[in-house]
């Protein structure tokens, strides 16, 4: 369950995937909806789904970023390069902070005129109303163009890992679907 | 007392000039700082009901002569960004590339070309409305409302009208479907003489 000096912890890997797989599905939800015709049967389904599941999603990466501080974090493999080390470790601060700001932009539309966003229909997230002039649009641009870039970047996260998987041969892809690794044969 | 005679004259003729209706073709300009002139449209949702908005931010000015109606002109820009339906998420869409376009449109104007007395009262004031970058003749009809003196100094007029417009027209891509094609603008103007 626990992280340790070579292995990423279930818990660890379980956050990882339902945040690759909810990312995605946002991303082509909302890709999707915003094209929709008005009469198209999604076309007011689609967006109170991407907003709940942005809601929840929300929560769940919260807890993440909790329990990432709580738990060790498995070291770098000895066969990764200084530069791809940082690379690695500011493309991941990276992800982290765009996944929490493209999710506040969107909460920052749908709340712009007070009203909240209900979740799943089962509950509401307050809403607190315009911060700034025209907030509903600026953070509308921000939600739509950095959802783009975090995209882009995820992709590079997965080219990053499919390199080391299929060309380095090493660890890095293992570690994170759940093939553990035995401290003496790290490479 | 021949003195005082006169006195009461030009008094009199005095006072009779002040309390004679001003019939002359005045500026006015629209009383937007004091929310007195709202510009509304609605909509049909579906065919089953009204929704309406408006533009929050707008500004123009009028000459008009009761005794001259015919030579009477009008100006108004509106700030396109300023439409509120009560709703950001529809605002936002409502301003986006689907309808307004305001980043690319950010103003729409409407200026009279002619002003025509019809039967009881009414005003068929026609001109050019560039909306979304397309200009176009429409006709708004009209009727004064009142005019008179405020009671803080000043002097004003007010009027309403309504005109119709279709959605594609003005090439506005966005379908709502059949009962939905049209938005009726329902404008209140006041203007403050200068």
């Amino acid at each position: 369950m626990n992280n340790t000096q070579t292995n990423y912890g279930y818990i660890s890997i379980f956050f990882h995937w339902l945040a690759a797989l909810s990312i995605f599905a946002l991303f082509a939800l909302g890709y999707y909806m915003v094209d929709l015709t008005y009469y198209h049967t999604w076309y007011k389904t689609a967006p109170e789904l991407h907003k709940s599941v942005g809601i929840v999603l929300f929560a769940l990466m919260l807890i993440r970023l909790i329990w990432r501080y709580k738990q060790v974090t498995p070291e770098h493999l000895a066969s990764h390069s200084t530069l791809e080390r940082k690379a690695g470790k500011l493309i991941h601060t990276v992800l982290y902070a765009m996944i929490f700001i493209i999710m506040s932009a969107g909460y920052l539309i749908s709340t712009a005129d007070g009203r909240g966003i209900e979740v799943f229909e089962l509950f509401v997230i307050p809403g607190f109303g315009a911060f700034i002039e025209n907030q509903e649009d600026l953070a509308g641009l921000i939600h739509k163009w950095l959802a783009y870039v975090l995209v882009a970047l995820a992709l590079l996260h997965a080219l990053a890992a499919l390199k080391h998987h299929f060309i380095d041969k090493d660890n890095t892809l293992n570690r994170m679907i759940g093939k553990r690794q035995n401290t003496n044969n790290i490479r | 007392m021949k003195k005082h005679i006169a006195k009461l004259a030009i008094a009199s003729a005095f006072a009779t000039t002040l309390l004679m209706p001003v019939a002359n073709a005045a500026d006015y300009v629209i009383d937007d700082k004091g929310a007195h002139a709202s510009i509304n449209f609605k909509i049909k949702h579906l065919g089953y009901s009204w929704l309406t908005g408006r533009f929050d931010t707008f500004g123009g000015k009028f000459n008009y002569d009761p005794a001259n109606v015919s030579a009477s002109k009008i100006e108004v820009n509106i700030d396109t960004s300023s439409i509120n339906s009560n709703h950001a998420e529809r605002d936002k869409h409502l301003k986006g590339n689907d309808f307004l376009d305001v980043s690319a449109f950010a103003n729409a104007k409407f200026v009279s070309t002619s002003v025509t007395e019809k039967a009881g009262g009414k005003l068929a004031v026609a001109g050019v409305l560039t909306l979304h970058g397309v200009s176009k003749d429409i006709i708004i009809d009209a009727q004064a409302v009142g005019e008179g003196k405020d009671p803080w100094g000043g002097y004003r007029a007010g009027f309403s009208g309504t005109t119709t417009i279709a959605l594609t027209d003005f090439a506005i891509k966005m379908n709502l479907g059949p009962a939905s094609t049209h938005v009726q603008l329902d404008l209140h103007i006041e203007g403050i003489k200068q």
